[in-house]
């Protein structure tokens, strides 16, 4: 399978990007780590003209701290992601999710902004960036602006970046000291998606739940915040009967599609699951 | 479409060809440069058959342009013996019979090559991590674990020996 023919650019700036961007128009995609775009040109599901290969604008990758917040630009690959000394320390959440993500060589091109520009609910970064409570740097040729992730994902493969807009850096607050994380995937072997996954960050105060947030991978048309679940919990001990509660109203808002990894009832009742387990391994990473 | 124009060090040879925007790392290998190794198994970044090293990281030859590596270094199984002799990973799979029929051979030489650079002195499930970007449908990967651990420990054997 050989993607179709279209003429290939590779800007060395953002700027240029930009400008190519509006130039092109709705004729150009851009390309990031190419592992969801190329087997989509292949099959002919797109076949854009131009590709505007972001690879070679530096400025566009690396992990670096500004003022409390960890800065991660669009282009960092999983692989960097997942080596990040920084985001280690910082937002351990990341690293542990990315090594859940695709397989060794994918992860080497998979990139963070692809990843979540695609808008594809299947991916694992926009439920980790509800979690997180990301903001989304997006530049185009009026400027730069700022999405909160909660704001960034409208239907599937639809998202509020622009046509004109390139996606530049995802901005999360660091984790402070003694906030617990998880991310719980259930997938069917390597470089699946998610049949189900939930992503949560919890702060405890003595056994209550001072605060949490929980989202969800591929169990509805966008990522989704549980935010009802968090609200189930917040100011309760972990009790069965509290995660039981929190765990029913996650599945609640479900609405996944059926496919081979299983049917809509499976597949919420896994939600359901996978926001206990990842519920009980924060908990234990709690100081 | 416009033709690119790209410089490519393949297996340590400088080479400059003029390609379609849309060949992939794979065709190009194959097609262009008659370097067979690399296999075209699934096609769609699963399966790892097409695995090669650019600048120094394994990819899947299936999903990546051609183009895209004009300057890079790309490394290819044609490239792991030096002199006749074969490299330690290539050493491993003969010796612990880590391939049935094959196919999937070239892209597992070339994910372990790297790997073991990556981590020298891997544990046993390092190495399923390490390596789960390829799939072999004869083996079952015993012995395919087997001869990326014998590859390591000959690799820092003979480092030691070199120090």
């Amino acid at each position: 399978m050989i993607p179709p023919s279209f003429e290939y650019h590779a800007p060395t700036s953002a700027g240029e990007a930009i400008n190519l961007l509006s130039v092109l128009g709705s004729e150009a995609k851009l390309l990031a780590g190419g592992h969801s775009l190329l087997p989509m040109m292949k099959l002919r599901f797109a076949q854009p003209a131009h590709l505007i290969d972001l690879n070679r604008i530096d400025s566009l990758r690396g992990v670096r701290e500004q003022g409390g917040q960890i800065v991660i630009g669009a282009m960092t690959t999983e692989s960097d992601i997942i080596s990040s000394a920084l985001l280690q320390q910082k937002v351990p959440l990341l690293p542990e999710a990315a090594r859940q993500i695709a397989d060794p060589q994918v992860r080497n091109r998979g990139t963070i902004g692809g990843d979540i520009a695609h808008g594809d609910p299947a991916n694992d970064h926009p439920a980790l960036c509800l979690a997180l409570e990301a903001t989304f740097t997006l530049e185009g040729p009026k400027g730069q602006r700022s999405v909160k992730a909660e704001n960034f994902f409208h239907r599937t493969y639809q998202t509020d970046l622009a046509e004109d807009e390139i996606l530049c850096d995802i901005r999360i607050p660091a984790l402070a000291p003694g906030i617990g994380y998880a991310y719980e995937k259930l997938k069917r072997k390597t470089g699946d998606w998610a049949t189900a996954a939930a992503a949560v960050v919890l702060r405890l105060k003595g056994d209550r739940v001072e605060s949490v947030r929980i989202a969800l991978t591929n169990l509805a048309p966008t990522a989704l915040r549980a935010f009802a679940a968090e609200q189930a919990l917040t100011g309760n001990a972990l009790t069965h009967a509290v995660l039981a509660d929190a765990a029913s109203k996650a599945m609640a808002i479900c609405d996944p599609a059926e496919d081979l990894r299983g049917d809509r009832e499976y597949k919420t009742a896994m939600a359901g699951q996978m926001v206990r387990r990842a519920l009980a391994v924060a908990a234990t990473r709690c100081r | 479409m416009t033709k690119k124009r790209i410089k490519v060090k393949v297996n340590g040879r400088s080479v400059e060809k003029e390609v379609e925007p849309r060949t992939l790392l794979v065709h190009f290998l194959r097609e262009e440069l008659s370097l067979t190794g690399a296999h075209i198994g699934c096609e769609t970044s699963h399966c790892g058959a097409c695995t090669v090293d650019v600048d120094g990281k394994s990819v899947k030859g299936c999903t990546h342009l051609a183009v895209q590596c004009d300057d890079s270094q790309v490394l290819t199984v044609e490239g792991l013996a030096k002199g006749g002799v074969l490299h330690a990973v290539q050493e491993g799979f003969f010796t612990q019979h880590g391939l049935q029929c094959g196919f999937c051979t070239p892209g597992m030489l070339m994910r372990a090559y790297r790997f073991l650079q990556e981590n020298p002195d891997p544990t046993e499930a390092e190495v399923r991590v390490g390596m789960s970007g390829n799939l072999c449908r004869c083996t079952g990967y015993q012995n395919i674990v087997k001869a990326v651990l014998y590859a390591a420990t000959k690799l820092r054997d003979s480092q030691r020996v070199a120090a």
